[in-house]
């Protein structure tokens, strides 16, 4: 079994739970693994890169490779939701290190990337934003003000990635990176289980222009069927 | 007096103060930055200009301008965030309590308008329960300056201290300036203690000047400044007036009194629309918060007279 599948396993007790129920794991491992600069040794570095996980629900995954890369004990996964755990179903900044935002409520990881993103920029620092989102996250309307801003500001250093598993209620075919490429923005979509494809998409950074990255990853049951 | 600044280009209006203050700290401090969304812009044209990367106009997206500040603020520097005080507050307020207040990170919050500049624009813009709203939030350091000095001197040290603060900048003044934080005993008597907070000082001055009572003020409403409130009062009857939602500080006066059996009467804006345009004086009078309207309440409050109108 290789090391994410155990430590998912130490907080669901499930051996047999597929990796596939899992959309945004392989985001996750590819970020950490192959395209952020950041490190347990590195959090109070203001150059290390920054990911902001905006979808913060099924907070799993993310726990699982924060603690693979080191930035936690693994001993914490065991009990995640207790009263005196760091972890909560919903991740928590002042908790939990290497989390870059608090989140759960839906739509505000973006538009905290963008003003993180400002905020290196007037400081010179030239690090990555990187945030996670859900397609039907992107039913907020606070996502559609800060991309229209990103692009307008020339946010270069941020890249958006939408984990696209078609939750939304309302999908229109190829909306999602339409919606990014009319306001200016750099769109690939890929195969969110392809971590060459992800890597390639991840590590592009367009010049004058924001990055958007639509991870299509369809679940168990839409595999199945 | 406390000095706060030793360059100070101070005028009349609170609003004009506050894009000149703020434009002075933008060329003083590099840490800090200004996230506005197109309102009061003809305050701030000297500092988009020289400072493009730290003053950025997020345009009509107001939930955006909140979390672009806290953005600032995870970077560690200290984001200004500003508009009208009904956008800023109410439409943003998960924003504000998710944006700095979950994540722990401060900043310094100034909305414009209050509960009677926009009198002839109608609720829409009037905010008369921001103060009440930023107040359930924690440790929210929440102030309303009553003079153009007031506010330079508020906001300067709002930005320089840690934390989120809130600034409620608007157009009514008072005549003296009173720049330190806590409360002020503005006047001294024995019989009941009246708080007057914010730009109504003038009003409760001239609605009690037959009175013997103390009269108190302070633009710094949250914290409270319990201390000096016990120190001074002297027969338990409190009267708060304050230019926002009635009420609003009966919580921090009842903490502060709650081994001192007392009497409580909390003016100020009351709960239903008004409906009606007109200027700022029409809707303070409206409320009861003019000088006469205050002093009705005081005699049927302290004299036991009905209120007769």
């Amino acid at each position: 079994m290789d090391n994410i599948q155990r430590l998912l396993t130490l907080m669901t007790g499930d051996e047999k739970h597929d990796l596939a129920s899992y959309s945004t794991l392989d985001v996750l491992r590819v970020l950490y693994e192959r395209v952020l600069d950041v490190a347990p040794g590195n959090l109070d570095d203001p150059h290390r890169d920054r990911f902001l996980l905006s979808k913060g629900h099924g907070p799993a995954a993310y726990y699982a490779v924060l603690s693979d890369r080191g930035f936690f004990p693994e001993s914490w996964l065991r009990d995640w939701g207790t009263f005196d755990s760091p972890l909560g179903y919903h991740p928590d900044r002042n908790l939990v290190p290497g989390v870059e935002i608090s989140s759960g409520s839906l739509g505000h990881g973006l538009p905290l990337a963008v003003g993180t993103a400002l905020g290196l920029r007037a400081q010179g620092v030239d690090a990555r934003v990187v945030v996670l989102v859900g397609d039907a996250e992107l039913d907020e309307g606070s996502n559609h003000e800060a991309l229209e801003l990103a692009a307008a500001l020339g946010l270069d250093r941020l890249t958006v990635v939408v984990v696209d598993n078609r939750s939304t209620s309302y999908a229109v075919p190829g909306r999602i990176a339409e919606r990014f490429a009319t306001e200016g923005w750099q769109v690939a979509t890929v195969d969110g289980r392809d971590h060459a494809a992800l890597e390639a998409a991840l590590t592009e950074r367009p010049t004058g222009v924001p990055n958007a990255v639509v991870a299509t990853v369809l679940d168990r049951e839409e595999v199945a069927a | 007096m406390t000095t706060v600044t030793s360059a100070r280009r101070l005028v009349r209006d609170p609003r004009a103060q506050f894009g000149r203050t703020v434009t002075d700290i933008l060329d003083e401090d590099l840490s800090t930055a200004l996230v506005w969304a197109e309102i009061s812009g003809r305050f701030f044209g000297g500092a988009v200009r020289r400072h493009p990367d730290r003053v950025v106009n997020v345009g009509i997206r107001e939930q955006l301008l909140v979390n672009v500040g806290a953005g600032f603020a995870l970077t560690g520097m200290r984001p200004i965030v500003h508009t009208f005080g009904t956008f800023l507050v109410e439409r943003g307020f998960e924003q504000i309590k998710l944006g700095f207040g979950h994540q722990g990170l401060g900043g310094v919050l100034v909305g414009g308008g209050g509960s009677f500049d926009a009198s002839r624009g109608g609720r829409t813009h009037q905010a008369p329960g921001d103060v009440a709203l930023m107040d359930t939030l924690p440790d929210v350091a929440i102030h309303a300056p009553g003079t153009a000095a007031e506010a330079d001197a508020v906001l300067r040290r709002a930005v320089a201290a840690d934390g989120l603060h809130y600034v409620r900048i608007v157009e009514q003044t008072n005549t003296e300036s009173f720049e330190d934080p806590g409360l002020h005993v503005v006047r001294r008597g024995s019989g009941a203690t009246v708080v007057a907070f914010g730009p109504l000082l003038d009003e409760v001055l001239e609605a009690t000047v037959d009175r013997d009572v103390t009269v108190l003020y302070a633009h710094s409403v949250r914290p409270f400044d319990a201390g000096t409130f016990r120190a001074v009062l002297t027969t338990p009857d409190v009267v708060l007036v304050e230019p926002w939602l009635a009420g609003t500080s009966a919580r921090v006066v009842s903490d502060a009194l709650r081994d001192v059996p007392h009497r409580l009467l909390s003016l100020g804006t009351r709960r239903m629309e008004l409906r009606h345009y007109g200027t700022p004086a029409d809707h303070q009078r409206a409320h009861g918060l003019d000088a006469a309207g205050i002093r009705r309440s005081l005699e049927s409050f302290l004299d036991g007279r009905r209120p007769g109108r």
